[in-house]
């Protein structure tokens, strides 16, 4: 080693630069810069895409004293639970500091993605006019602007390729934010604003479409009816991804007709999702581009009963990636196994939020996808029920599972055959998928399955637990185990002071942690902020009295803690304290 | 990659027969259990002071087992947890077969009887079960098992509240779908909203200062709308030409004339409405359900004002200027 270096030594930093400009993934940088002083240096100066998985781990001054050159920032906010309302509105994770700092310093900011943060239209603005290369922006799950920052966006970025927008909370203030992009906007290669609620101006939408040759994705909102849908096409046959708006027509039209005929020569969609609300006999128009499809994403569409999907299903023998409601029912599911022998990503959203009516898929589609598709290795799987032989069976059939997200909509339900807890079924997956990064748990489940997890999920990297567990033990096993944890997210089950404080070191090697509903007390949390100076520990207090110091012995409702190398936040509003 | 055995790694047996859940230490002598395995996995667990080093230590000395199917330990879960939804009732499932379809070897024996014993220990979490004769082959998803919603709780299912919107408007989406719904071409179906049970909106009549208030989700027809207008403003007219016409009494003997022919022209008085563009539109041409969707306000016009049209015109759009 010593020699290697000295030998590296002789290079010229360029060589270096040169050298790390192959290197592209996050950990790779992060592992290079630490080799030695001079790595260090020349690994920041040539960085140009950060990425902040915590954007209170760190501040804007830091980052641009650390990558003055960066071009493309990744910033995440809110704790993952905040997308299921356990997270009050204005906790916290805004953009605007960020922006507003690296206007300031000259920053070239071409890329910017967040994830759960506040956006401003203020901060859009600022965004749009500080950064005069700026292409990109994609937001997932944000909340805090409107329409009129869209139109910042439109109006001032001359060079924009990417608008993102997925899932966002978006005041939609019917202005003409479409309108915005100039006549001599020809950049676009992504458009996706299929989260807007409100009217699209379909007339600048179509001129929109038609001069930007080199669009490749494009996803409508609800707004845009179909017979636009196929003017759009007819423009823009090199679409690889499309998102429909609304799929609703007289299939005897001839405006479907005409439609049927545009999306005939759409040789190169890849990818399609939307059908926001959808009449399925207008569901045969697509058939002739599903043999190509790849990513298929049907779980905005309700309304669509499971023989109309099991049809359109046949035809999509190459989909990798599938999200669909569990309308499609346990059947339907069995039509995907054989059908789709590619499948590495399967979804299977609720349609029925109470768990009650006849739409819900089992254990039985599960099994059945496994043994039919044994590419398998991402899952997000919301079911009516599971059992522990069906678990097993899955994780011997797709040992290649990076990613197993499992919800029974009965939270605690336990083995629907035998009544045991599932311990034993989650047991086996992580016994089975070594690679195994994303656990999300439910059902009955006991500190057993959290022993199994602590014993086999090597790789594990984010674990979801919710009403499970029974004792400190649960926990702890967990905290021990998992090596490699970065997010624990805990709600509803019974852990307290001892799993806490047991291990106060493990929580610096993690991102984050979050319990709520737990048994954790206001001491314990003193008692771990005290120890622990480089983590902030956030109380979250909603609909009580402030305290000016409440009792040691209360339980904490809503803990967040998470490590930081710049101190409690300053933008941390009343109902948070930071111990 | 090995296949399921029947050899059952000791940690299954952790949890003790005594009533403490406290975990002992494990010698290999569980492995000798099942089939003379010579597979050994030590597992040591040891309870350390709190704050100090390693709380607990797990070790593995050799290739892991893989957990078999199915299992024999009886679970005793030390219940100390009372939000475990006492709300929820179970009942409790019985198979002869446990269902299996990739398992090559099957399953040894079912494990009803132990189930059931589990549950006898489980009392406090309150299910209610019935126990099953052993030969019934209870298949899950038949409508045979009873299922009460769960509580509603906050945040469950874990979905994002985009996706909640979309859920809970499903069922309505799969009852209604309406091929001709795009047939207006400026306004694009509507978005799929949760429907409230009330829809009031105004209705004024020409000639009666005051105002009323109707509830469109009461009618679901065009004739039955106009019959309610019809006794909403019948009383307000007669009273309203007692006052003008100082005391000329009609047929009706002070009940008021009926007002007749609002929706084909024919009466007094023509029915007309403002929509969701703005625009007035005479009442009836577009079937019910449409109408309800982009009404905002009713007018009661004098028949004479309006100019004359023929009803056969699909833009039946009037642009009258009162």
């Amino acid at each position: 080693m010593c020699l290697f270096q000295s030998v590296m030594n002789y290079f010229p930093e360029e060589v270096l630069e040169h050298v790390f400009d192959f290197l592209t993934s996050h950990r790779d940088r992060n592992a290079v810069s630490l080799v030695c002083k001079s790595w260090y240096s020349v690994e920041r100066f040539s960085r140009e895409k950060v990425f902040i998985g915590n954007c209170y781990a760190v501040d804007p001054e830091r980052l641009i004293a650390r990558f003055p050159r960066v071009r493309s920032l990744t910033l995440k906010g809110k704790p993952h639970f905040a997308d299921f309302n356990l997270v009050p509105h204005d906790w916290g994770g805004y953009v605007y500091p960020w922006i507003e700092a690296m206007a300031k310093n000259g920053i070239n900011l071409e890329e910017l993605r967040l994830k759960r943060m506040v956006v401003s239209d203020e901060s859009l603005e600022l965004l749009a006019k500080s950064f005069p290369n700026f292409k990109s922006l994609v937001l997932v799950s944000c909340d805090g602007f409107s329409t009129d920052g869209l139109a910042a966006i439109a109006s001032n970025c001359r060079f924009l390729r990417e608008l993102d927008l997925q899932e966002n909370e978006v005041d939609d203030r019917k202005g003409q934010w479409l309108s915005c992009f100039p006549d001599t906007c020809t950049s676009l290669v992504s458009l996706n604003f299929a989260c807007l609620k409100g009217e699209a101006s379909v007339a600048a939408l179509e001129r929109l479409v038609a001069r930007c040759r080199n669009l490749r994705s494009l996803r409508l909102n609800h707004a845009v009816p179909l017979d636009t849908l196929q003017k759009i096409l007819v423009q823009a046959p090199q679409l690889n991804d499309l998102g429909t708006g609304t799929f609703v027509h007289d299939p005897d039209s001839d405006a479907y007709c005409k439609l049927k005929n545009a999306i005939k020569k759409c040789k190169s969609i890849r990818s399609l999702s939307g059908f926001l609300d959808v009449n399925t006999r207008c569901l045969p128009a697509v058939y002739p581009i599903c043999t190509n499809l790849t990513s298929l994403n049907l779980s905005y569409a309700p309304g669509i009963y499971s023989s109309e999907l099991i049809k359109l299903i046949c035809h999509c023998k190459k989909l990798e990636r599938l999200w669909i409601l569990d309308t499609i029912g346990d059947k339907g599911l069995d039509v995907v196994a054989s059908t789709c022998k590619e499948l590495q990503e399967l979804r299977v959203f609720p349609s029925d939020l109470y768990g009650v009516g006849n739409a819900a898929v089992t254990e039985e589609g599960l099994v059945a996808v496994s043994a039919g598709c044994p590419k398998l290795n991402s899952l997000l799987y919301f079911c009516q029920q599971m059992t522990n032989a069906a678990l097993i069976t899955v994780a011997k059939n797709c040992p290649n599972f990076i990613r197993f997200r499992l919800c029974t909509l009965d939270p605690t339900i336990p083995d629907a055959v035998t009544n045991q807890p599932l311990d034993e079924g989650f047991g086996a997956i992580v016994q089975s998928c070594k690679g195994l990064k994303r656990l999300s748990v439910s059902g009955l489940l006991t500190d057993q399955v959290f022993l199994y997890i602590g014993m086999y999920a090597e790789q594990l990297e984010m674990l979801s637990i919710a009403f499970a567990g029974d004792s400190d033990k649960g926990m702890l096993y967990v905290l021990n185990g998992c090596k490699k944890l970065k997010k624990l997210e805990i709600r509803d089950s019974p852990f307290g002071n001892v799993a806490l404080l047991a291990d106060v070191g493990k929580y610096e090697t993690m991102r984050s942690l979050w319990m709520s509903s737990c048994e954790v007390t206001f001491g314990a949390c003193k008692t771990l902020a005290e120890k622990m100076p480089r983590l902030n520990v956030e109380i979250i207090n909603e609909g009580e009295q402030i305290e000016a110091s409440p009792d040691d012995r209360h339980r904490v409702e809503k803990m967040y803690l998470y490590r930081t190398l710049v101190g409690p936040r300053r933008d941390a509003p009343d109902f948070v304290w930071t111990l | 990659m090995e296949g399921y055995s029947r050899k059952d790694p000791q940690l299954l047996d952790l949890i003790p027969k005594d009533s403490e859940c406290f975990v002992a230490k494990r010698a290999e002598e569980e492995a000798t259990r099942h089939h003379g395995v010579s597979e050994e996995k030590k597992l040591e667990l040891s309870l350390g002071p709190p704050g100090g080093g390693d709380y607990w230590t797990i070790t593995k000395t050799s290739n892991e087992s893989l957990l078999s199917f199915p299992t024999y330990f009886s679970t005793n879960p030390c219940v100390k947890s009372p939000w475990q939804h006492q709300t929820f009732l179970h009942h409790l499932q019985s198979a002869a077969q446990l269902p299996l379809p990739a398992m090559k070897e099957s399953p040894p024996q079912p494990c009803t009887n132990r189930a059931a014993a589990v549950e006898l220990q489980s009392a406090e979490k309150k299910k209610a079960f019935s126990p099953a004769p052993a030969n019934t082959a209870v298949h899950n998803t038949s409508s045979a098992q009873k299922r009460t919603a769960p509580a509603p709780v906050v945040g469950w299912p874990p979905i994002r509240s985009f996706r909640k919107n979309i859920a809970t408007g499903s069922s309505s989406k799969l009852a209604s779908e309406s091929p001709n719904a795009a047939a207006d071409k400026d306004s694009g179906p509507k978005p799929a909203e949760n429907s409230p049970r009330t829809l009031f909106v105004k209705i004024n009549m020409d000639g009666i200062p005051i105002g009323r208030k109707v509830d469109l989700k009461a009618y679901n027809s065009y004739e039955k709308l106009a019959c309610a207008v019809d006794e909403l403003f019948r009383g307000l007219v007669a009273a309203q030409s007692e006052v003008c016409a100082g005391g000329i009494k009609d047929d009706e003997g002070g009940k008021g004339k009926v007002i007749g022919g609002l929706l084909d022209g024919s009466g007094e008085y023509t029915l007309v409405y403002e929509d969701n563009e703005g625009d007035r539109m005479l009442v009836g041409d577009v079937p019910w359900h449409m109408f309800v969707s982009t009404v905002r306000r009713l007018r009661v016009l004098k028949s004479s004002e309006l100019p004359r049209l023929s009803r056969g015109s699909k833009e039946g759009k009037l642009s009258l200027n009162a």
